[in-house]
């Protein structure tokens, strides 16, 4: 039989109230078992034989305050580093990547360069490089050219990462539509104008997500300009191993480069995550 | 004279004929309608005009010169010749009111008050000036269409090509859109239409071109067109459109 249809539409079924046992009883199993599990974990390490010598070479409270002051005095010089690579690269991949997009047949010499030069500074370890630049141009003594291991070591991370910003930056000029182009000619702007005011926008505004991951390696990478002798942290942290035979300098070290990289992730998660609302919102 | 002069126009995308020696010619305030199936050469031809397409044999003359002529300078074609896209095309960072002062601004090199308050003037036209600081995602796709539209217009071009504009729009949009273009029509604008929607030929065109396989098997004004087709080719694609209720 067809249940006949109700004169008014039925009720909204009652609301229940809030469930405590459906909100906390999975929290709580879920802390348990993290309690448990680390639990186990450290009990392991703390009763291992070895474990008071590695507390002792890796963690010594007393040799981490000492070396804390310089080790931090070469953190600043780190991030100082990496937020003036950050700009040069910001700005030197960004002219790379427009060079590398525009269409016309008498800019084919500045494409070809380009793409080589993509080839070559993807291609080499961004060590050698740094060895290579931060050593080898000094050396030449040519007048006229700063002669420091830290101008020179630097140049050569802005050389490296440009290649991979550019290749970023690329594929987001590339995924802008190709209506948008021949809507943005139709008006009659020119080449240039063009990328500026209709391509790069929308580029920039698609690969920021992918650019902050780069942001984030940047910021242990500047770390490889210990090797040529500049005193960041790592080479300080460094120093103070070699003359006292304990590595808790070192650590202290790897403490100041999570503190600052791991909000930059988190950061990077979040503009991530919020593009991809945008985006969704938009498709919807 | 006629305003817009096609003669033997021809292009192709790799081995295929996508136009075949076209010829066609719009008076000034003439409305023209190019219709056809998928594939028979209508948004190409219609690119040509303003050369976003670039044929490979033929000419189009805009009153007598040559389209490609050093004397429109690197974008005098593009002030005179005005295009709406299927898909808008709006910019999507840029508010209605940038999207339409772009090219004043920056082309014409008008300042940008000046640019604004004409930009607003239009606007106002097509009863859209309360969405001006609005962003195209904002906007439904009527709306944007109709921002196309004053886009095109900002410029004050003497033709205005036409793609589709109506294709990408849910059924109950078109109306409103097709509404503007009459207000142009009326105004006296020259206009070359290239649509899936009969009904706008049909109300709209002065004369209907049907396109098949890259020639114009057969124009004529809309009424002889579409009720004594004389062309074989376009009674078959005329019932076909009949059979699917389209028109």
């Amino acid at each position: 039989m067809i249940p006949q249809r109700p004169e008014s539409p039925p009720p909204p079924p009652r609301r229940r109230g809030f469930d405590w046992r459906k909100a906390f009883v999975p929290g709580l199993i879920s802390a348990a078992s993290i309690l448990l599990v680390f639990g186990v974990l450290a009990w392991l390490i703390a009763t291992n034989e070895n474990w008071p010598r590695i507390q002792a070479q890796f963690f010594s409270l007393d040799h981490m305050m000492t070396a804390a002051p310089r080790v931090m005095r070469g953190f600043v010089i780190n991030l100082q580093v990496w937020l003036i690579a950050l700009a040069c690269i910001g700005v030197w991949a960004l002219l790379l990547a427009v060079i590398r997009s525009l269409r016309g047949p008498w800019f084919a010499p500045f494409r070809l360069m380009v793409v080589l030069y993509i080839d070559i500074f993807r291609g080499l370890p961004a060590l050698l490089l740094v060895i290579l630049f931060g050593f080898g141009i000094p050396a030449l003594r040519i007048p006229g050219l700063p002669n420091s291991g830290l101008f020179w070591g630097g140049v050569a991370m802005v050389l490296c990462y440009s290649a991979y910003v550019c290749e970023i930056y690329r594929s987001g000029i590339d995924a802008v539509h190709e209506g948008q182009r021949a809507a943005a000619h139709a008006l009659g702007l020119n080449e240039w104008q063009v990328m500026i005011y209709a391509i790069l926008p929308q580029a920039l505004r698609n690969v920021l997500p992918s650019l902050m991951n780069i942001v984030v390696a940047l910021q242990k990478d500047v770390a490889l300009l210990s090797v040529i002798g500049v005193r960041d942290s790592v080479r300080e942290a460094q120093i103070y191993t070699a003359s006292t035979f304990n590595y808790s300098s070192l650590v202290v070290a790897a403490l100041l480069f999570l503190l600052a990289t791991i909000p930059m992730a988190r950061l990077a998660d979040w503009i991530t995550k919020r593009d991809r609302a945008r985006r969704l919102q938009v498709a919807g | 004279m006629s305003m817009i002069k096609i003669r033997d126009l021809t292009k192709y995308f790799g081995d295929h004929l996508v136009l075949d020696r076209v010829n066609l010619d719009v008076a000034r305030h003439e409305v023209v309608c190019l219709i056809g199936a998928s594939g028979s050469g209508k948004s190409t031809l219609l690119r040509c005009i303003n050369r976003l397409v670039e044929p490979d044999w033929g000419e189009i003359s805009l009153d007598g010169v040559p389209v490609e002529d050093a004397s429109f300078g690197k974008t005098g074609l593009q002030r005179r010749v005005g295009i709406v896209f299927q898909s808008y095309n709006l910019f999507p960072h840029m508010t209605v009111l940038d999207n339409i002062t772009l090219a004043p601004r920056k082309v014409q090199r008008r300042a940008r008050a000046e640019a604004e308050a004409m930009a607003m003037e239009v606007l106002a036209l097509f009863g859209m000036d309360r969405f001006a600081k609005s962003y195209p995602e904002q906007l439904s796709g009527g709306q944007q269409q109709r921002v196309a539209v004053v886009r095109a217009l900002a410029g004050d071009p003497d033709v205005l090509l036409l793609d589709e504009i109506t294709a990408a729009l849910d059924p109950e949009l078109v109306g409103e859109v097709m509404e503007v273009i009459r207000g142009l029509k009326a105004r006296g604008l020259t206009m070359v239409i290239v649509t899936h929607e009969m009904g706008f030929a049909r109300d709209l065109a002065d004369r209907v071109c049907f396109l098949d396989g890259g020639r114009i098997a057969e124009e004529a004004p809309p009424a002889q067109l579409f009720g004594a087709p004389e062309h074989p080719r376009t009674q078959q694609f005329l019932q076909r459109l009949l059979d699917g209720g389209r028109l």
